[in-house]
């Protein structure tokens, strides 16, 4: 499955760390990101994929809640699906 | 950044900033396999197909939204209009029907099912009859059962013997909420040309021409639709128009995609997309808002309906692009309690119920969610019903009546409905008697252009 993950917050080292290293525990792919700073806002976009017969996007979900605590960011993970059907023909 | 981050931004702020969300994921349920002599058996088939299949509806609705980021407000159910099932069960009360259908929506977590109705746009059945004499009971002892009854249509013309019927029941439903200021009718819907695949509340129900079991999806966004042009601001109506046709285009297109998947993961077929840009009493969910902003002062005042004329239009042309069905209403709503534009100009008199019915003859639905005063007369509601059903018969679209005499209320008054249906300023009615008209009974006729044969 592909998912886009958002994470946006005031910047602070360790950020990419922390959700590249939850993703790889979760056996999360990497696929593209860009991530840039507004001020000190920091805002990162993460296309991933996995393999959904071992993961379930909520699991994913609720494992990143510890991960937005401790960051003090916010993380949205969505199906890829959604941004596709509005911006593509 | 890459163009896909700023698509990716531009949806995440819709949905978070523009209040964009799926108003509605409607399960249409065919109940005439329940019909049944006995009544006692013809309600427990009812309740047992409903919970049969509507039993996955809410969990893979919430699934859908939890995966795909966006919320989906309501999850409800339309099933054949109850009439039909009733009319196998000789001697039935229909209010055992009501409340079937309030335990079974209950059971399986929907927020309302629609369909306690008749179609009764030509001539009525001692079925139709007893079901519409029974609806003030049926709304005041059940929850979240809708009601809804189709009187007119431009094929038969307007039945305005149904149509003494009716004012007399919204009456009736109103005296029976008295405590609630009428509450109950804001969960009956008086149609003319009735849409059978309507996914939105109160009106919807599930049509015989429809399949066994289906999934609707009703879209929203007025929010989007605002900023779309508040981006074009000053420009010309070809660009205001072009502006909303973009924006209606990707908000339907997230419709499709949450129709289809849901109609995938419960196994039925997909639908129907109901185009409607439905408001909210929140900030930044308003139609109202969305044609000030084309630079009427305050919505009511004179250019409105041209403003609507647009926005209706220009709505219907970028969503039919972006899904494969259409159906249901398909226009914007213009209810006043759920559009805080609405509210805020009704209760500043800008918005009267004459110029809501201008405004009716070019959009959807009709006079919707509209208080009058708590005294109005059967008469009068019924000539009102006459009045928008004319509009949509001679027009060839639905038009709608879902007008609350707010018990012990009067003009000046706010009546508040809470939660997705908002509050309403109790908003004047002609005083002149209507009464010998409606008295007369009969048919209305169908207009000339209604044989198109």
């Amino acid at each position: 499955m592909d998912i886009i993950m958002t994470v946006t917050g005031i910047d602070h080292e360790g950020i990419i760390a922390a959700v590249a290293t939850k993703l790889s525990e979760f056996k999360v792919n990497i696929r593209d990101v860009s991530q840039t700073l507004m001020g000190e806002y920091f805002t990162m976009i993460m296309h991933c994929s996995f393999d959904e017969t071992q993961l379930n996007l909520i699991d994913l979900q609720e494992a990143f809640v510890p991960v937005e605590h401790s960051q003090k960011v916010e993380i949205r993970i969505q199906s890829e699906a959604i941004f596709k059907a509005m911006h593509a023909i | 950044m890459h163009t896909l981050d700023n698509h990716v931004l531009e949806t995440i702020h819709m949905i978070e900033h523009e209040k964009l969300d799926i108003r509605t994921v409607t399960m249409g349920i065919s109940l005439l396999d329940c019909a049944h002599p006995d009544p006692a058996i013809a309600c427990q088939n009812i309740y047992d197909k409903i919970t049969r299949s509507a039993a996955q509806l809410v969990p893979v609705c919430e699934n859908i939204e939890a995966e795909l980021g966006i919320p989906i407000v309501n999850k409800r159910i339309a099933v054949t209009p109850i009439s039909l099932v009733l009319a196998a069960s000789e001697g039935a009360d229909p209010v055992d029907f009501a409340r079937a259908l309030d335990r079974a929506a209950k059971e399986v977590g929907v927020n309302f099912v629609g369909g306690y109705s008749a179609l009764v746009d030509k001539g009525i059945t001692p079925a139709d009859e007893a079901l519409m004499l029974s609806i003030p009971r049926a709304l005041a002892e059940t929850d979240v059962v809708c009601s809804s009854v189709n009187i007119g249509s431009s094929r038969a013309g307007i039945n305005m013997s149904a149509v003494k019927t009716m004012g007399e029941v919204i009456r009736a439903t109103a005296d029976a909420t008295a405590e609630t200021h009428g509450f109950g009718c804001a969960k009956l819907v008086v149609f003319a040309n009735a849409a059978s695949d309507n996914p939105f509340m109160a009106g919807a129900f599930h049509g015989v021409q429809e399949g066994d079991v289906t999934i609707s999806v009703g879209v929203s966004g007025p929010g989007v639709v605002h900023r779309a042009l508040q981006a074009v601001r000053g420009a010309s109506f070809d660009e205001c128009a072009e502006a909303i046709k973009k924006a209606a285009f990707k908000i339907t297109r997230v419709g499709q995609l949450v129709g289809s998947l849901a109609a995938e993961r419960l196994g039925v077929p997909f639908n129907i997309i109901d185009l409607s840009l439905a408001p909210t009493a929140e900030i930044g969910d308003s139609v109202a808002h969305i044609l000030e902003e084309m630079g009427l002062e305050t919505v009511g005042t004179h250019g409105t309906v041209a403003a609507l004329a647009l926005l209706n239009d220009a709505v219907k042309k970028g969503g039919l692009m972006a899904c494969s069905n259409v159906g249901g209403l398909s226009g914007s709503f213009i209810p006043i309690s759920e559009d805080i534009g609405m509210i805020e100009s009704a209760a500043a008199g800008h918005i009267t119920l004459d110029k809501l019915e201008a405004m009716t003859a070019i959009c959807s639905v009709g006079l919707d969610m509209v208080a009058v005063p708590g005294d109005t007369s059967a008469p009068t509601l019924a000539a009102m019903i006459a009045d928008e059903a004319a509009i949509g018969v001679m027009n060839h679209k639905t038009t709608a009546v879902r007008v609350i005499p707010a018990v012990g209320l009067d003009v000046g008054d706010m009546v508040e409905f809470g939660g997705l249906l908002g509050r309403a300023p109790v908003m004047p009615v002609h005083t002149p008697s209507s009464e010998a008209f409606i008295a007369r009974c009969g048919r209305i006729p169908s207009p000339v252009h209604g044989f198109r044969n």
